[in-house]
């Protein structure tokens, strides 16, 4: 069988055959129509709206975040909003619009970089122990499932409490350390389970069966193929792990108030405000708790109805039935 | 790139040595029992998938392999390519013995012996385009230096399976392709180190009749051009009659007749392989369904039937071929079936009382009937259904029915499990072949 | 419309189901698919008719399309005429207490309709206490064994779950759910594709034996040739949402009058097969057909009238029509329409 090969294949750029898969996986968002469509949009406006509050906080933010004077004027104490506060003051004297603004910041990057975390530590465990089975992933099953055992928060102050007290101290590493320890049982078990039916799949065997090593397998064949599932997990876990952050803020072990603000803080704070009718400095707080959890969780749940194969509901067109062309004829064939 | 895997002595071909000689090939799959087990990890229960299995396949030739679900043959097929641990018996490819091996040396084996599957949707990477699947073998084993060079082998053995011209097949993924062409694109896969063994496993099952003809072209053509042999896989045995030479024919683990291909179709010696070709439904208004196939279905394989596996469905077994306590459980349960809306069925159900003292396998029965009843009323039920139909062949098997003391006691003929001999043209694994096993 | 069809009634009196220009189409964002086009079809008392093509004609869509199980964003017209009511207008409240009592549906998975978690004993006594809710405890388990004994399933079993049956078992406990009731027709969709070929053969001989033992009409929809030839009296071959041909079984065979069937028969692989035959190219579009006959574009006789005008049906004698310009109506056929239609070679790009 002879052949001559083409001189130079002509091959697509590595740049644009990656847009291409791009494109490609990110279709089903495009095609989504309806509720799904209209959660997906409005939830990533919300949460880009909140992330450019993050990045420009020192741009937009009237004041600092612990400053309680200006001029060399200390700024009224617990004042109603006004012109000049737009949200009010705390008890402090500080100006509470800032506080929220800059408490963006912090709530995004401590959930950024626990999310990062649960994701480095729990994806390729899922793999490894999915992948392999046996020993190890009997192990790593029974001490995932314990931690799962446990209520988020729970896990949370403990790790917290542990880490304020040792060299580490209190702030944003240790919050983030504590919710990456609650979230990284989730991530391998939603991993191990797709990977244990991917396993299965006749694709993999077949490259098992062209003598690929279980390295290039996992990366490969199952990995593409298993993480589609991530995202909207991971969206939907940022949502409770701002809820996570703002709890152990909350009660005490989140941020400290020196190092930056923190919603869930100035929430416990507004606390015994509330019983003098000062409603300013636990609303705003609280608002923006509310507003940026459902952003994410919106864009989240967007993510899986329009995503996940199962959920998804194809837009069904309208169609009407033309009329049959004129009666159905006998012929005048044989009879 | 690493040094390539030498090649065995280039030379005429000496028929005398087959490609792949198995020997008592075992492959047992543990079944996890209850919870407690599962938490300790240990097994309770073996399924014998594949149960002493010796053939030779030879250079050059193509194998079928068929047999219903149950039957072992994927599991043959699968510890062949070593995707699957042998835990008995030897296989040897090329001379060289591959069971024990470790993964790391059945990998450079791996160029040798390639595999195409069943499902051609879901063989392919769906994260892959066909240019990176079909490449991929020659990225693992290190053929070639670089992008481009592999693109333009790609391209080559795309055209050879027809898929012309490849240009409009290398960026796509397997969800723009039709069956057909994923099948031709697996295929390609598989020749593209040029293998010398090819297991294909139900290669045209999933496809619609009129594109299965062309899989089969092709596949016929590749095996002139590339010089491949083939161990064809499948359960039907209408396109194996096209496409082997020689047949070997599987139930429950074991081989039961093997044969050339003419032979077993134009005479076919053991019960089921008969039974096999009476079933298929066949193109001809002439022939009606077949009314006498045997009855029940393939059992459970982690506990087979003593004696050979196929006699509780066969219409001519006798006394050795393992009759037990099993098959009179179904002799009941069958005649209650049948005579489903008969007073009669509750009455005999009252004198047998519970069946579940039969499913223990055993060719001795001490049988109790339940209280109040006398074990002389079931043996004089017994008679009775054997007066009914004496010609159903669980009464060959019966050495002794009789009443003893407060049960009843039912011994059968002593199990023989029979062995694969030469009978004419082939080799079959039925006692009615054996001579030393004929009825006395 | 009841002037047109009367003439066809009149014709097959007994028919259990008389289905006329039934149309089913999906919803898709563009243009709807056109999964059924136009059929028609009579079904009589006691008859095995087999409905054969290959995947994607439409077939299963036509089965379920009969029995108004059609999933979300499809929608069927025409009719469906069953007891002097058509099915396709009935709202769905009225057409579930139809089927069951009047039309069963037999599945290709047999676990689908069963439920996981129910006896077989609660699945035989929730279906017939829904249609015939006055008969009592006894009468429902005495029924219920005959059938099941009636398709080899014994007592003793009777109050098992499903996953304790093999898949030949449960497909008997399949057929046996949908003849307990005793149907006039049953719609098989498939029913032994994912058995083993000796239990295929089992099943196929209660299924060929309906009549003789319930009395029960039957539509075995299938892709495989053997089947309908082993079983049906009666065949009908659908190739792209249209009956393209139908007639008595062995007259079909004998003498296809439509190259599609022709082809298809070729190339089934049986135990006499001793050349292997395909038939170039692959089903169409069904959103977007091709112009005149669908066929034309793999078919080895067409002509140029083919590619131009949707051929008219034919009878070519008792029970038997054709879609095909092969057979007429010479009339209608325009000059230089008999010429051979030239057409590109069809290369493995547009295979099936």
């Amino acid at each position: 069988m002879t052949y001559v090969p083409p001189a130079r294949a002509p091959r697509t750029p590595h740049g644009r055959a990656r847009l291409i898969a791009l494109g490609r996986a990110t279709k089903p968002i495009r095609e989504a129509s309806g509720v799904a469509r209209a959660m997906f949009w409005s939830g990533v406006a919300i949460t880009v709206f909140f992330i450019l509050l993050a990045l420009l906080a020192p741009v937009i933010s009237p004041y600092n975040f612990n400053q309680y004077k200006a001029d060399g004027h200390r700024f009224a104490q617990l004042a109603p909003p006004s012109a000049a506060h737009v949200f009010g003051t705390t008890v402090q004297s500080v100006d509470v619009l800032s506080r929220v603004i800059y408490g963006t910041q912090t709530e995004l990057e401590v959930v950024a970089i626990a999310l990062a975390m649960s994701l480095t530590v729990g994806v390729p465990l899922g793999l490894i122990s999915g992948y392999f089975g046996g020993i190890l992933d009997r192990f790593l099953v029974l001490i995932m499932d314990a931690i799962f055992a446990f209520p988020y928060l729970l896990i949370a102050i403990v790790i917290a409490f542990v880490l304020a007290t040792s060299s580490i101290g209190g702030g944003i590493l240790t919050a983030a350390f504590a919710i990456t320890a609650a979230y990284v049982p989730l991530y391998f078990r939603v991993v191990r389970n797709h990977v244990i039916s991917v396993r299965e799949e006749p694709y993999v065997d077949a490259a098992r069966a062209l003598g690929a090593r279980p390295r290039t397998v996992i990366r490969k064949y199952v990995f593409f193929n298993v993480v589609q599932n991530v995202p909207p997990i991971a969206t939907l876990n940022a949502a409770d792990a701002i809820l996570l952050l703002a709890s152990l803020g909350f009660l005490g072990y989140g941020i400290q108030p020196s190092q930056g603000a923190e919603w869930g803080y100035d929430v416990s704070r507004a606390v015994s405000d509330a019983a003098s009718g000062i409603w300013w400095t636990g609303l705003f707080p609280g608002l923006a708790i509310v507003l940026l959890v459902t952003g994410l969780t919106l864009v989240g749940e967007g993510l899986n109805e329009t995503m996940n194969p199962v959920l998804r509901r194809r837009r069904f067109g309208r169609f009407e039935f033309e009329p049959v062309a004129g009666p159905v004829e006998e012929a005048e064939g044989a009879e | 790139m690493r040094p390539e895997v030498a090649e065995p002595a280039a030379g005429p071909q000496t028929d005398e040595e087959p490609l792949v000689s198995i020997r008592n090939l075992e492959t047992y799959y543990s079944i996890r029992g209850n919870f407690a087990d599962r938490l300790v990890g240990r097994e309770a229960g073996v399924v014998r998938a594949v149960d002493g299995v010796s053939l030779d396949i030879r250079r050059g030739e193509v194998l079928g392999l068929v047999g219903e679900s149950g039957s072992g043959k994927t599991t043959l097929g699968r510890t062949l390519l070593g995707l699957v641990r042998a835990t008995g018996g030897s296989v040897e490819f090329e001379g060289r013995e591959i069971t024990g091996l470790r993964e790391r040396r059945f990998r450079d084996l791996r160029r040798r012996m390639q595999v195409v599957f069943q499902d051609p949707h879901a063989s392919l990477n769906p994260a892959m385009t066909i240019a990176q699947a079909v490449g991929h073998p020659l990225q693992i084993h290190g053929l070639v230096h670089d992008h481009a060079e592999l693109r333009a082998r790609v391209a080559e053995i795309l055209e050879t399976v027809g898929l012309a011209p490849a240009e409009a097949y290398l960026d796509k993924y397997p969800g723009d392709l039709s069956g057909g062409q994923k099948q031709r694109a697996v295929i390609a896969r598989a020749l593209i180190l040029s293998p010398v063994l090819l297991v294909a496993d139900e290669p045209v099952s999933m496809l619609d009749m009129s594109v299965r003809a062309k899989i089969l072209e092709l596949m016929l053509a590749l095996k002139q051009d590339f010089e491949l042999t083939y161990l064809y896989i499948t359960h039907d045995l209408a396109t194996a009659r096209f496409f082997c030479d020689r047949i070997a024919i599987m139930y429950l683990g074991r081989i039961v007749e093997i044969g050339p291909a003419e032979a077993i179709y134009a005479d076919p010696k053991h019960p089921y392989t008969q039974a096999l070709l009476k079933a298929i439904p066949e193109p001809d208004p002439a022939k009606a369904v077949a009314r006498d196939l045997p009855r029940g279905e393939v059992p459970d394989a982690a506990s087979p039937p003593l004696g050979c596996p196929f006699h509780p469905r066969c219409p001519r077994a006798f006394e050795p071929c393992g009759w037990e306590s099993r098959d009179l459980h179904d002799l009941l349960e069958m005649r209650w079936a049948g005579l489903a809306g008969d007073p009669r069925v509750e009455q005999e159900q009252r004198i047998v009382g519970d069946l579940a003292a039969l499913d223990r396998p055993s060719s001795e029965v001490r049988f109790s009937p339940p209280r109040g009843r006398q074990p002389q009323e079931v043996v004089s039920l017994l008679e009775r259904v054997r007066a009914e139909d004496p010609e159903e062949p669980f009464w060959r098997g019966v050495e002794r029915l009789e009443a003893a003391g407060t049960h009843l006691a039912l011994v059968f003929h002593e199990p023989r499990e029979p062995r694969l001999e030469p009978v004419g043209d082939s080799e079959v694994a039925c006692h009615l072949y054996d001579e030393s096993a004929a009825s006395g | 419309m009841p002037g047109r069809s009367r003439r066809r009634r009149a014709l097959s009196s007994e028919a259990v189901l008389q289905v006329r220009n039934l149309r089913v189409y999906y919803g898709t964002p563009g243009a709807p698919v056109r999964a059924v086009d136009g059929v028609t079809l009579d079904i009589g008392e006691s008859e095995v008719v087999g409905l054969v093509g290959e995947s994607g004609c439409g077939k299963s869509t036509l089965g379920r399309g009969i029995l108004g199980l059609l999933p979300l964003g499809a929608r069927a017209d025409g009719e469906v005429l069953y007891g002097g009511r058509n099915l396709v207008m009935l709202p769905p409240k009225e057409l579930r207490r139809l089927a069951g009592p009047d039309l069963g549906l037999v599945f290709q998975e047999p676990m689908t309709r069963l439920n996981p978690l129910l006896r077989i004993s609660d699945h035989f006594r929730e279906t017939l206490k829904q249609h015939e809710a006055n008969l009592s405890d006894a009468e429902v388990k005495r029924r219920s064994l005959e059938t099941l004994g009636r398709m080899g399933i014994p007592p003793t079993r009777f109050n098992q779950y499903p996953h304790e049956f093999s898949g030949g078992m449960r497909q008997r406990i399949m057929i046996a759910l949908a003849l307990v009731l005793r149907p006039k027709l049953l719609v098989a969709d498939e029913p032994t594709t994912s058995l083993d070929v000796i239990v295929e053969g089992q099943i196929l001989a209660l299924l060929a034996d309906l009549k003789r033992n319930f009395g029960t009409a039957l539509l075995l929809i299938t892709h495989n040739l053997g089947i309908v030839a082993e079983a049906c009296d009666r065949m009908a071959v659908m190739y792209a949402g249209k009956i393209v041909e139908e007639g008595p079984v062995r007259e079909v065979f004998a003498e296809p009058a439509h190259p599609y069937t022709r082809e298809l028969l070729r190339s089934t692989i049986s135990l006499e097969t001793t050349e292997l035959h395909s038939i170039p190219g692959s089903p169409p579009n069904l959103i977007d057909p091709p112009p005149g006959c669908r066929f034309h574009p793999r078919c080895p006789d067409a002509m140029r009238v083919c590619s131009l005008l949707e051929p008219i049906e034919q009878r070519l004698g008792e029970g038997r029509r054709v879609q095909c310009w092969l057979h007429g109506p010479q009339a209608r056929i325009p000059a230089d329409g008999e010429l051979p239609l030239e057409r590109e070679a069809i290369g493995v790009a547009d295979e099936a």
